[in-house]
């Protein structure tokens, strides 16, 4: 299937439409998650969402993707507080605590997807696809529902982008200047959570947190300016995301998460090894 | 500002039984300090002194157990605009995709408010500070590709970018290399001539004397402070720094045959 095929397709449209909209978000607020050394909040994040989707679910009984990611948002959301809480109130490291948060919340929601799935409730609402994101099922409800979240985290990430700046690079100084950097770093989660989100139906719980970490990982070797690394990470992020679903869209049977993610692996694994000036072929040649 | 209407003696800082603690560890205690305008001040005191602390308590950085800071008389959240901050170089990481000019526009972020961005005039006062530390050529520069003493003067231009009546450093001169020493120097020199107050946290008992003409010497609480002339002596530095008393003597020895040279 070309990419003409693509977007003469009503599936294969909305597919398309879909990760490359993911791939914007994550690509763009992946930037701030990997620079505040936040990689792995993304994947707690994510992996908290799947006990949020199924409560949803069951407390509704409602498809329709607005409760069901609303549902995934608050957990997610519910996840980053209990982290800091951890962090602040306990002595534990943060990788600790994450792993902790994020087992926990993973645990929860397999045994709550296991429950539905013998009930028969998880295959008609399609919750199973979440865990590794079945982008084929997209539909134009949910493509809706996602440009809009889309909309919001990117206005919102551009609006405050001097802030976020400053609250990534020297979060003291910002503090000394009257920033309210604690409810910063609140929104700027938060706005990372509503990336999660979008990717959910896309990529799924599992693999989410590459999204965020990959595309800014490898933008980052190209360039030494932040608007042009999240520029890069967004266009990377698309790439994988419409690589992902073409190759997925081509086999029913292959979820789309993985694709995508091996996609975006090609992507980051070229930029570490020949990225001029940061690639590792660039160093080696130079030590000579 | 016309000169005649401010009265001779007015304190650009002022901290009253500050207590300060983390945890259980009490890092400050009653401490009491008035720094008066256009000193260049020190803090001076051992590891674990406490003297970090002080700056970000004025800074109001560290939530405080007891005590008030005013900056020329009121409060720091109402006197923001009349402070300038250079943290310790380490704070941050100077990988982060970003150029010297870049950083040193942080310094008008709070003037400029939310959401707007640095215009044209940001960008040439920024340039304009740059040049006073002497680095208008690296401008382009990525920090992380910049000597350490050269990061320091970014966040010595950063400050000026603030455009302050006060400025705090905290340790800008651990570790640099002599011409960013002297660069700094003669910077704080200047802003000291135009009335400007320089309070800077520094280690080195060593060069003390030649960099500040006030100190406050801090252990927790505060062991003394005022004129470098009459607060800088043996017996302080002794009470100052208990253990370690002997270094603290032989620097002192030291400065007094210096001085006696001449």
């Amino acid at each position: 299937m070309s990419i003409l095929d693509l977007f003469a397709d009503y599936t294969a449209r909305n597919v398309a439409l879909g990760s490359g909209l993911l791939g914007v978000v994550s690509g763009a607020l992946g930037c701030f998650a990997v620079l505040r050394r936040q990689g792995l909040l993304g994947d707690v994040l994510a992996h908290a969402a799947l006990p949020g989707i199924c409560l949803a679910y069951l407390i509704t009984a409602s498809k329709s993707s607005l409760v069901l990611l609303l549902g995934a948002a608050v957990a997610g959301w519910l996840a980053a507080f209990m982290l800091l809480q951890i962090v602040q109130h306990i002595r534990l490291a943060e990788d600790s605590a994450l792993g902790v948060v994020l087992s926990t919340f993973f645990a929860l929601g397999i045994t709550l997807l296991t429950f539905m799935t013998k009930r028969g409730d998880a295959q008609q609402a399609g919750l199973d696809s979440f865990l590794f994101g079945q982008a084929a099922a997209l539909i134009e409800e949910q493509l809706v529902t996602m440009a809009i979240l889309a909309g919001l985290a990117l206005s919102a990430s551009a609006l405050l982008y001097k802030e976020f700046k400053l609250l990534t690079f020297d979060p003291v100084f910002a503090a000394s200047v009257g920033l309210p950097t604690q409810a910063l770093s609140v929104l700027l989660t938060s706005l990372i959570v509503v990336a999660v989100i979008i990717g959910l139906q896309t990529v799924g719980v599992v693999l989410m947190a590459a999204m965020l970490v990959g595309p800014a990982v490898a933008a980052r070797q190209w360039t030494e300016r932040l608007e042009v690394m999240i520029a890069l990470a967004a266009l990377f992020g698309a790439a994988a995301g419409l690589t992902g679903a073409l190759i997925s869209l081509s086999d029913t049977n292959i979820p789309t998460g993985p694709v995508t993610i091996l996609s975006l692996t090609v992507i980051v694994i070229c930029s570490l090894l020949f990225a001029p000036s940061r690639g590792l072929l660039w160093l080696r040649c130079r030590r000579r | 500002m016309s000169a005649p209407s401010t009265p001779l003696s007015v304190n650009a800082l002022e901290v009253h039984d500050l207590t300060v603690s983390y945890r259980d560890k009490v890092a400050l205690q009653d401490v009491d300090l008035a720094i008066p305008e256009g000193k260049r001040a020190a803090i001076i005191g051992p590891n674990g002194a406490g003297k970090s602390t002080l700056l970000k308590a004025v800074l109001g950085l560290v939530p405080t157990v007891a005590g008030s800071v005013h900056i020329y008389g009121k409060p720091y959240a109402q006197q923001r605009h009349l402070v300038g901050y250079v943290p310790q170089r380490s704070s941050v990481d100077w990988d982060f995709p970003t150029t010297a000019l870049d950083v040193v526009l942080m310094g008008t972020y709070r003037r400029l408010g939310w959401f707007r961005r640095p215009g044209e005039a940001e960008r040439a006062l920024a340039l304009q500070c740059l040049a006073q530390v002497g680095m208008d050529d690296l401008a382009d520069r990525q920090i992380g590709r910049l000597s350490g003493g050269q990061q320091q003067r970014v966040f010595l231009a950063r400050a000026l970018a603030q455009d302050a009546r006060i400025y705090l450093l905290d340790e800008p001169f651990a570790g640099v290399d002599a011409v960013t020493e002297q660069a700094m120097l003669d910077v704080l020199r200047a802003l000291a001539q135009r009335g400007k107050t320089i309070i800077c946290v520094h280690h080195d008992l060593d060069s003390a004397p030649q960099y500040f003409d006030w100190v406050a010497l801090l252990n927790v609480r505060l062991i003394a402070s005022g004129p470098l002339a009459t607060t800088f002596t043996a017996d302080n530095l002794r009470r100052t720094f208990g253990g370690s008393m002997q270094a603290a003597i032989e620097h002192f020895r030291h400065f007094e045959e210096e001085s006696a040279r001449g």
